[in-house]
């Protein structure tokens, strides 16, 4: 819809038309949003698979600004299964934030918004779809059934309140009849339980009194209040340290297989991701590359982003002499081309690749690429 | 109210041996906490306590430990960027750095430049990318009128930048392309020596992959020394000849990169290498995860600073500081499990 000059300069005029434009959109979508008294029928759907949590079908968030619509999520499917944890990796601004964001409903409004597809969430007698769900009634599920550790913890928390007081509110909202001394009992639980030995003390205390590594323990407890099925960790151990980290990680792993619950892990650490996940999924331009269980993506990665990915990455006790560097840079997210987006930065084309943006073939049962090398009669490239 | 302790400075000073471009030893960089109503100093955050190594002519050591270790300090008291050094020496090229007056100061500041860490708060908004990249080299006249637009082109093409970008602003240009220009800027100079301090931890592995290429490739045109600041021990790897290993305001072990990662010596060496994950599912791990966080370097761990975390910790490590010993040729580490 972005009329532009080749220089990508829009005139005042043309920015008015879009942003006109992009009111008419995001306003009718705010409407169907706003609605006090949704029927549940609306929104009520059919898990394709019982065992998964969660599942991605063909999502599209788009961003609508004035200077067009970036297409932030375009057509992304994949399967959180129950007790597992996935791992989606991707450079920034591949879209694996606004991903979770549109799970959690947390998107920028009214810009963002989820004009296609599904996001069907087992809540195990029945299934919820997300992206048509009102606003009200996700009140009920955030932080209950999905919720959110956020990437840093020194502005995840408020600086001007108490530890207890800010775990508190969320035990509160979600459970009415819970009486104060049983939650403090349980927010004085949920900090043992996240490895904060002073668990009386920093009841007490401000987020300011407290390091990086102890404030991302309380946003982990915070995430955990009150046990959530599905645990979204947008990029958890980015701010820490090394050692921080391996303690972080290791909670997190403890902590699943306690109370069974799936984790998301978003991250751009190819490491973190081997360590922690069951299944990988990578993320360029807002799509899905590649996706499968994390020995099929680590051991015979398919598409030559995922093989760039992880070849530009030094490893510690792998000496070579240049790193690879993926060439080029990622398209403009405003003006996305219609041939496969990463052709442009791809050494290992083929003619097939000025054709549309290929489909996902299927490797083998769970490991699936969208890459032109891969179909039907093309026989299987060597690993770069 | 705890007195204001005087700075101890007792150490052997070194002499200017050659193969050195520089010799940092004993370094210290107390920071006073004022207190009180009359702003008395009540007592130093020690944020470089001690600090010695040497560093070769076109080599590049890595310094690495966790945040808050007075790292990214070291690097600005070895540069002179913090007032006044509060111990120790500097030899850069046999002069000790401290003792030169201020126009002294400024013209060693073309040989000794820093890439800084974040590439989006470094670059003024207001300047043309050209003047960014130029202001300095005009400052001091390195090159003359006629030939200063060429050389500008030459840098930035060296640094992967073209030459119409110079016209541009630096919200213009992507977190990759912006640390090209803070590494354009730092070798307009012809600087002998380049503090990197944390250059690619702002940016993505695929962008950061094209930084450290252009490092090296850098290093190899120009005959560079690097001081590489990082936490990421595996770009540390990548990068450096020689490795430090710093906690609280020490540096506990440092040699060859070969030795240091082959065989780690002192148990934060070892914490910290086993904390690094590695891209492979099927690794084994054998981590030693270290309990608890840094203590405060405004109130250390009396004896080996160390010992609160330590799991090799002995009653003569809580009482005695220990001193850095060459345990094998070129490999130092300070820690009385050594001791012979």
């Amino acid at each position: 819809m972005a009329r532009k000059k080749p220089e990508g300069y829009l005139s005042a005029k043309e920015s008015r038309k879009i942003s006109r434009e992009n009111r008419r959109i995001t306003s009718e979508l705010e409407k169907q949003r706003k609605r006090k008294k949704a029927p549940e029928s609306e929104y009520l759907t059919q898990m394709r698979d019982i065992g998964n949590a969660v599942e991605f079908d063909n999502l599209h968030t788009y961003f609508f600004t004035d200077a067009g619509t970036v297409k932030s999520v375009d057509g992304v499917s994949f399967d959180i299964p129950i007790g597992k944890t996935v791992g989606v990796v991707g450079e920034s601004g591949c879209g694996k934030s606004v991903t979770s964001l549109s799970l959690m409903q947390l998107l920028q409004r009214p810009q963002g918004q989820i004009v296609e597809g599904e996001i069907r969430l087992n809540l195990g007698d029945r299934a919820y779809d997300v992206a048509k769900m009102p606003y009200e009634k996700l009140q009920d599920l955030r932080g209950n059934f999905v919720s959110m550790i956020f990437q840093e913890p020194m502005t995840a928390l408020n600086p001007v309140f108490r530890i207890g007081d800010q775990l508190e509110e969320v035990l509160e909202l979600h459970n009415k009849d819970m009486s104060r001394e049983e939650m403090k009992r349980r927010t004085i639980e949920l900090l043992e339980m996240v490895g904060i030995a002073n668990s009386e003390g920093v009841y007490k205390m401000f987020p300011h009194e407290l390091s990086g590594g102890m404030r991302q323990r309380v946003v982990i407890a915070m995430a955990l209040a009150c046990n959530p099925r599905v645990i979204i960790a947008d990029e958890p151990t980015t701010a820490l340290d090394v050692t921080i980290q391996a303690q972080v990680l290791d909670l997190l792993r403890g902590l699943k297989e306690k109370i069974n619950s799936s984790i998301m892990f978003i991250t751009h650490d190819l490491g973190v991701i081997a360590e922690m996940a069951d299944y990988v999924v990578v993320m360029y331009a807002g799509r899905v590359v590649e996706k499968g269980t994390t020995e099929e993506i680590f051991e015979h990665p398919a598409h030559p982003y995922t093989i760039g990915l992880m070849a530009s990455k030094p490893v510690v006790g792998k000496q070579v002499e240049e790193l690879y560097s993926i060439p080029g840079k990622v398209p403009n997210p405003i003006d996305m081309p219609n041939y496969c987006y990463f052709k442009d930065r791809c050494e290992m084309c083929l003619g097939k690749c000025e054709g549309e943006y290929p489909r996902e073939i299927s490797l083998s049962e769970t490991h699936k690429v969208s890459c032109y090398r891969y179909d039907a009669d093309e026989t299987k490239g060597g690993n770069a | 109210m705890p007195k204001a302790t005087e700075i101890s400075n007792d150490y052997v000073p070194v002499t200017y041996d050659p193969q050195y471009i520089l010799m940092v030893n004993a370094l210290k960089k107390y920071f006073p906490i004022k207190g009180g109503m009359v702003s008395k100093t009540v007592g130093w955050v020690k944020a470089v306590d001690g600090v010695t190594f040497n560093l070769k002519r076109g080599t590049t050591m890595g310094l690495v430990g966790e945040s808050g270790c007075g790292k990214t300090t070291t690097g600005r008291t070895i540069l002179r960027l913090s007032g006044e050094k509060s111990g120790g020496q500097v030899l850069f090229n046999g002069q000790e750095v401290y003792d030169l007056s201020k126009k002294e100061m400024r013209s060693l500041r073309t040989k000794m430049q820093i890439i800084f860490q974040d590439p989006f708060s470094s670059l003024s908004p207001r300047l043309p990318v050209g003047e960014i990249i130029g202001e300095a080299v005009r400052e001091h006249g390195l090159v003359s009128k006629a030939e200063y637009n060429d050389y500008l082109d030459t840098v930035m093409s060296d640094c992967g930048l073209q030459a119409f970008h110079k016209d541009r602003y630096p919200h213009e240009f992507s977190g990759g392309q912006r640390q090209r220009i803070c590494i354009a800027r730092a070798l307009a100079l012809n600087p002998e020596f380049v503090v990197c301090d944390e250059p690619v931890s702002a940016l993505d592995v695929s962008i950061q992959a094209q930084i450290i290429n252009l490092l090296k490739d850098l290093q190899r045109k120009r005959d560079l020394t690097y001081l590489f600041i990082s936490h990421d021990l595996s770009v540390v790897e990548h990068i450096s000849d020689t490795v430090g290993v710093m906690y609280l305001g020490n540096l506990v072990e440092y040699g060859a990169k070969e030795d240091i990662f082959r065989n780690p010596l002192h148990p934060y060496t070892k914490a910290l290498f086993s904390a690094i994950p590695v891209p492979d599912p099927k690794a084994k791990m054998n981590r030693i995860v270290l309990e608890g966080t840094i203590p405060s370097p405004a109130n250390p761990p009396s004896g080996c600073k160390f010992h609160t975390r330590c799991a090799n910790c002995m009653q003569r490590c809580k009482e005695e500081a220990p001193v850095q010993r060459e345990v094998e040729p070129g490999h130092y580490v300070v820690c009385h499990l050594y001791d012979k």
